[in-house]
């Protein structure tokens, strides 16, 4: 398969998923630019806590878990991400290290867009820049949302 | 309006302290119920609370409700033994909107509990299958170890025409499905949200941030339905225990459609 191609595809993986949506197509294939599609075999780890993150995944399928290691307890799941989700957002901002462990749940499929790349681009046009912060902010804030409601244990009382 | 004499015929443990029982009346007869309805049960001698029906509406010989035990009454009924007699009273409230859900498609949004009074929602969808488009079911809870209803779980993930989706809040290892808040399933899941109804119970702060997934999502208000919890103890609308606002929810709910309560629901004296 011809590196066109392969971009190609990647373009088309990344204007499917829905972190993408509504992207301005020149932003799509400058993306590309940067991408690869990666697959992670069920038990495989994408990060370890620490590990440098040099880039961010869209998943297309399959599922990951956010896992941080507790003494006596041993790992303990934070959270799941699947298909339509984006991992990886320390990417964003310095120092760039993984906060937790990542280990792929079932064979996942993603595409990985590289920041070393992607934050060049990103200097260059900083509508690109801006656009991009937009779509991470707001899976912040989605993040930040569904963690308070983990906290208030919903259904410890009253349910 | 008397309590009727039923009989346990068995009870089936869901989790550490929730317990689903199937009784029967003593004269035999069937009581007929629509999805979404309560009854008030009676344990002599402890007193009568509000359960929601959670069994199969097309099986009225066999009364099913599924109770958590956290105060005197329902320690009471979850210690009910096979053969022991239950005072019922009902069916009472306003049921699921069933009829009006019928060609759209159907999401259902259970938070821990709530899905016992979904549980009939979903058993008469399955009755009448061709009536209803994509059928989604998504259910939250605190661990795996809190999932009620583990064996129908099972049974309809297995279905070819069912969507199940399943979160729990926290999880340890040998968990290996999703973990989060139920609200991050709905996004994923597979339903036209101009055509679709949406039945929502659980905590009322799950349902409020349910609803607003769903209209995130572009289910308008008018197609969502919730069920609430209040504390009724006619079940007639007389003692204005249970009033929320200028509503009764033993008699003008428990089922409401949300954009008939959304405005209560933001008034925190209510």
């Amino acid at each position: 398969m011809s590196v066109l191609q392969k971009t190609d595809q990647i373009e088309q993986a990344l204007a499917r998923h829905p972190f993408f949506e509504g992207l301005d197509n020149r932003y799509v294939k400058l993306l590309a630019g940067c991408g690869a599609a990666v697959n992670f075999q069920a038990g495989q780890y994408v990060y370890r806590e620490g590990d440098e993150v040099n880039e961010f995944y869209i998943i297309r399928r399959g599922r990951v878990a956010l896992e941080i290691h507790v003494a006596d307890r041993g790992p303990v799941t934070i959270q799941t991400l699947g298909e339509g989700d984006v991992l990886g957002i320390s990417w964003l901002v310095a120092p760039y290290r993984a906060v937790f462990d990542v280990r792929a749940v079932d064979l996942t499929r993603t595409t990985a867009v590289y920041a070393g790349c992607l934050r060049e681009k990103c200097e260059k046009d900083p509508s690109l820049g801006y656009e991009l912060l937009k779509r991470f902010a707001s899976v912040l804030g989605q993040r930040l949302q569904a963690t308070r409601l983990q906290l208030l244990d919903v259904y410890c009382h009253g349910s | 309006m008397q309590p009727v004499p039923y009989r346990v015929r068995r009870v089936r443990c869901e989790t550490r302290d929730t317990f689903t029982l199937e009784l029967k009346s003593f004269r035999g007869q069937g009581m007929v119920f629509h999805p979404g309805q309560f009854n008030m049960l009676y344990a002599f001698g402890a007193g009568e609370v509000p359960i929601s029906v959670s069994g199969d509406p097309s099986r009225p010989e066999s009364l099913v409700h599924t109770v958590r035990a956290v105060g005197a009454v329902t320690r009471a009924l979850c210690a009910a033994k096979r053969g022991e007699v239950i005072g019922v009273r009902g069916p009472f409230g306003n049921p699921w909107p069933m009829a009006e859900a019928e060609g759209s498609d159907v999401v259902i949004v259970a938070g821990g509990l709530g899905l016992a009074p979904l549980r009939s929602a979903v058993y008469h969808i399955l009755s009448n299958r061709g009536k209803y488009g994509n059928v989604v079911l998504i259910y939250g809870a605190r661990t795996p170890e809190d999932l009620v209803f583990r064996p129908e779980l099972e049974r309809w993930r297995g279905r070819f025409d069912l969507e199940v989706d399943i979160i729990v809040d926290h999880a340890s290892a040998g968990w290996f499905g999703n973990v989060g808040v139920v609200t991050t399933l709905i996004p994923r899941a597979s339903f036209d949200p101009q055509e679709t109804v949406a039945l929502v119970c659980g905590p009322e702060i799950m349902m409020r941030f349910s609803v607003a997934e769903l209209a995130k999502r572009g289910v308008p208000a008018e197609g969502v339905y919730i069920s609430m919890e209040r504390n009724m103890k006619c079940g007639i609308g007389l003692c204005g225990h249970c009033q929320f606002g200028p509503v009764f929810v033993c008699t003008d709910g428990p089922v409401f459609r949300y954009a008939d309560v959304e405005r209560l629901l933001k008034v925190r004296e209510v």
